[in-house]
């Protein structure tokens, strides 16, 4: 497969799935800024912002005009809108490589995102808006798993989704930790539904929500595909299939590094990071997809043509 | 009040009421209410048809040109601006003979014109014996004084052709244009193909119409005919100028359709004169490159330097044989509107035959008689710059204003090897299903000649239609659409 090929696969999959989780969030949100609690909303806001890795500029203005900001400001480069057009262009340029059913409903998700933040008058708007994109997510992914061949451009596009969301959910939890006081019941329920997680969770530790066990779901959790092990594992898998595909020259980088991070979220215990530094074990995880992320790029990507010849 | 008589109606009866017919010549009907044989058919399928269903017809053909994505990029406006393209229902229809004297007639005209490149690449018979003077060709801006002595695969200097041809008043088909640089709109005519069969199922069965959907097929084999001796397994790709080119949707067709890699210029690597691509297994040799980027844009190092759709070495890899371009550099030399005015003169020349196409008469606007007549008369005539296509840097006579044909004339006589003139043509017009009636439209064809190992001409092409009453201008860019084209078994 040509190198720019699977690079576009690749961010495609991560805008994607970056549009997706910003929806989520929102969503989660959006819910919680409605209930009357001990935090004023701009506060709440603030978090929002936070937890989305977001700047503070967005956090001065008030919570309504920025969360339609948010949605459809194609001018905002974190924009839901902008984060979709963006997967669109990296999927036009592989529409031959992706099937016509995934180019069809990613097609359809961007003219509707478009389209219908045009004309966004009332409050309800925003959350339809909202629900839209993210039903629009699950069938994209069906359609994906269902439609197209699940080889080397797959597994791309694996890695783009799981690496986006193994940087994603570290920040989310640092921002929830950081403001941690004066957080309520309400504030952990918004967390976990921000990762459509409340209902998993609630299967392996009740509802009773204590903050180190929300922490060890999202975490460490091997089973629910919003974790960070999870996603590490599904990292893991996809590049051992890429290696194995493509005969991979160097790919020995690659697997020390995933198999560092898959480690140190295997036998992890949550009392442990939290009582030493929670924080920088949230941002080890983020060094190391960032690592990880540079490592494939070097090996599959953008190799030095001079490498190339030596084999 | 007044109703309409019935005897009227029965004459030109209902969804052709309004299909006026005017000087040139009608692919359809003889007389008014007077179909030519090949076309009865759907003539009385049309009569039996009400105009709701062809409405409901022609909006599921366009739903599902949107859905395919068949779409070409218009220019100029917000960056990505998709359209589809136009499509026409009513199928062009051409009788077996008809299509064997025009198949015989490309197959003569490509054969001569390669003969004619690769003599003036290397002897320059042609030259010296007088049959075109010399400046003509050294003053072509598409000669590529760089091509000299280079060595092409079997001698095949265009494998991919399109040639427009127009109908005159009198039936016969003549060539307009031979495009022997980087043709487009094939994707079109295979998918308007697809289409028409959905719509009209049965009156297509019945017709016996020939098939085009090997067109992929035979220009795969057309360019592993050309692969490097010794390279068993050729590797062969697609380079496009990328997702913003207006045919890119037609470039990730083709190489889909025949499996293989669509590659831009910064996937390519050119290493001690071989080229290779990146892929994520690392590089791999590429030997025949189906080129969709024009000669100025292909390598930096010996064209434009501002080019970033090429790659860097590709010429002196492409000169020293370690890889085939399709079509070959300096082709445009032999489409150039003035060498155009010499095909017939060069088919005489190689191959001994008179042209069984004729070309469009032309007058050159170096030559002094023909200049002064026709800046008096410009009026009259459709004056081309040499060098252009789509239908840009052109006077169309008949429909200019005083100030137009002024500037023309300017121009002409400032720049003189620069301009040709031909009279005022009259393209056929076919039937076209236009807001919810049948009217006739003017259009053309460009069939599309491979050229290997052999020369196949699909039964067919794209038959393009220029959509507005009236107008002569078919280029998509300028308003035009696409009908499918039958030719018939027998």
């Amino acid at each position: 497969m040509l190198s720019r090929v699977a690079d576009s696969l690749y961010w495609m999959s991560r805008y994607f799935e970056r549009a997706d989780h910003c929806a989520r969030v929102l969503d989660a949100c959006y819910n919680l800024m409605l209930d009357p609690t001990k935090a004023s909303t701009e506060q709440r806001w603030h978090r929002i912002t936070a937890r989305l890795g977001l700047g503070s500029e967005t956090a001065t203005i008030d919570p309504q005009t920025a969360m339609v900001t948010l949605l459809r400001d194609a001018g905002n480069r974190s924009s839901i809108v902008s984060c979709i057009t963006s997967a669109r262009e990296n999927a036009s340029q592989v529409r031959e490589q992706i099937s016509s059913e995934m180019w069809e409903r990613l097609n359809q998700l961007y003219h509707e995102v478009t389209q219908t933040a045009a004309v966004m008058n009332r409050d309800a708007d925003v959350l339809r808006s909202l629900l839209a994109i993210r039903e629009g997510a699950y069938q994209f992914y069906g359609v994906t798993d269902a439609t197209m061949s699940h080889g080397e451009a797959w597994q791309f596009m694996q890695l783009g989704k799981y690496m986006e969301r193994a940087c994603a959910l570290p920040v989310l939890l640092d921002a929830m930790f950081s403001t941690a006081n004066g957080a309520d019941d309400l504030d952990w329920v918004g967390l976990l539904a921000s990762c459509s997680a409340f209902e998993a969770y609630c299967k392996v530790y009740t509802a009773d929500l204590k903050p180190e066990r929300v922490a060890e779901f999202l975490l460490l959790n091997p089973d629910f595909p919003y974790t960070v092990r999870y996603s590490a594992e599904r990292m893991h898998t996809a590049l051992d299939a890429i290696a194995r595909l493509v005969s991979a020259r160097k790919a020995g980088g690659i697997e020390r590094i995933i198999g560092r991070l898959r480690s140190s979220l295997a036998y992890a215990q949550i009392d442990d990071i939290i009582s030493r530094d929670f924080q920088r074990f949230l941002s080890s995880i983020i060094e190391q997809c960032k690592s990880l992320h540079a490592a494939a790029h070097e090996v599959y990507i953008e190799y030095p043509v001079e490498s190339a010849f030596e084999a | 009040m007044a109703t309409p008589s019935p005897i009227a109606e029965q004459s030109i009866p209902g969804p052709f009421a309004h299909y006026e017919l005017g000087g040139a010549y009608d692919e359809m009907f003889r007389a008014s209410g007077r179909p030519r044989s090949h076309y009865r058919a759907l003539y009385s399928r049309l009569l039996n048809l009400p105009a709701e269903e062809l409405r409901r017809c022609k909006q599921e053909a366009d739903l599902s040109f949107f859905n395919q994505g068949i779409t070409f990029t218009v220019y100029g406006r917000a960056e990505g601006t998709e359209r589809i393209f136009p499509h026409d229902l009513l199928p062009r229809i051409i009788p077996s003979n008809e299509w064997e004297t025009i198949e015989r007639g490309l197959t003569q005209r490509i054969t001569a014109l390669n003969a004619f490149l690769k003599d003036l690449y290397h002897e320059r018979k042609i030259l010296n014996d007088g049959v075109i003077p010399g400046g003509v060709i050294y003053t072509c801006k598409h000669f590529r004084r760089q091509m000299r002595g280079v060595k092409v695969p079997r001698d095949v200097y265009v494998s991919v052709c399109g040639t427009d041809l127009i109908r005159l008043p009198d039936g016969t088909f003549v060539v307009l244009e031979d495009n022997l640089r980087v043709p487009s709109g094939v994707s079109y005519m295979l998918t308007s193909r697809k289409a028409m069969k959905q719509i009209f199922p049965l009156t297509f069965r019945k017709y016996g119409v020939r098939p085009i959907e090997h067109y992929s097929q035979a220009l795969l084999s057309t360019l592993r005919s050309l692969a490097p001796e010794g390279r068993s397994t050729a590797t062969i790709v697609l380079l496009t100028p990328g997702v913003y080119n207006s045919a890119y949707f037609e470039h990730a067709y083709l190489a889909r359709q025949m499996g293989i890699e669509l590659v831009e210029g910064r996937d390519l690597v050119v290493h001690e004169n071989i080229v290779y691509m990146r892929t994520t297994s690392g590089l791999k040799r590429v030997d025949v490159i189906y080129r969709r980027v024009d000669d100025d844009f292909l390598d930096p190092l010996a064209f434009r330097p501002d080019s970033s759709l090429g790659a860097a070495g590709l010429f002196n890899a492409y000169r020293a044989g370690n890889v085939v371009l399709a079509n070959a550099l300096g082709t445009g030399v032999a489409d150039d509107k003035a060498i155009y005015a010499y095909v017939p003169k060069i088919i005489k020349y190689y191959l001994g035959e008179d042209a069984i196409l004729k070309n469009v008469e032309t007058l050159l606007m170096t030559e002094d008689a023909a200049r002064e007549h026709v800046c008096s008369n410009l009026h009259k005539y459709v004056v081309k710059a040499v060098g252009e296509s789509g239908g840009y840097g052109m006077l169309i006579g008949p429909h200019s204003t005083a100030q137009m044909r002024e500037e023309f004339r300017l121009r002409i006589q400032d720049d003189p090897r620069n301009y040709i003139a031909q009279p005022t043509l009259s393209l056929s017009t076919a039937p076209c299903f236009v807001e919810g009636r049948i009217e006739p439209r003017h259009v053309d064809l460009r069939p599309y000649v491979l050229f290997g190992e052999k020369v196949t001409i699909v039964p067919g092409g794209l038959t393009r239609v220029a959509l507005q009453k009236g107008s002569l201008v078919v280029n998509s860019s300028q308003g035009g659409g696409s009908k499918d084209t039958w030719v018939l078994q027998n």
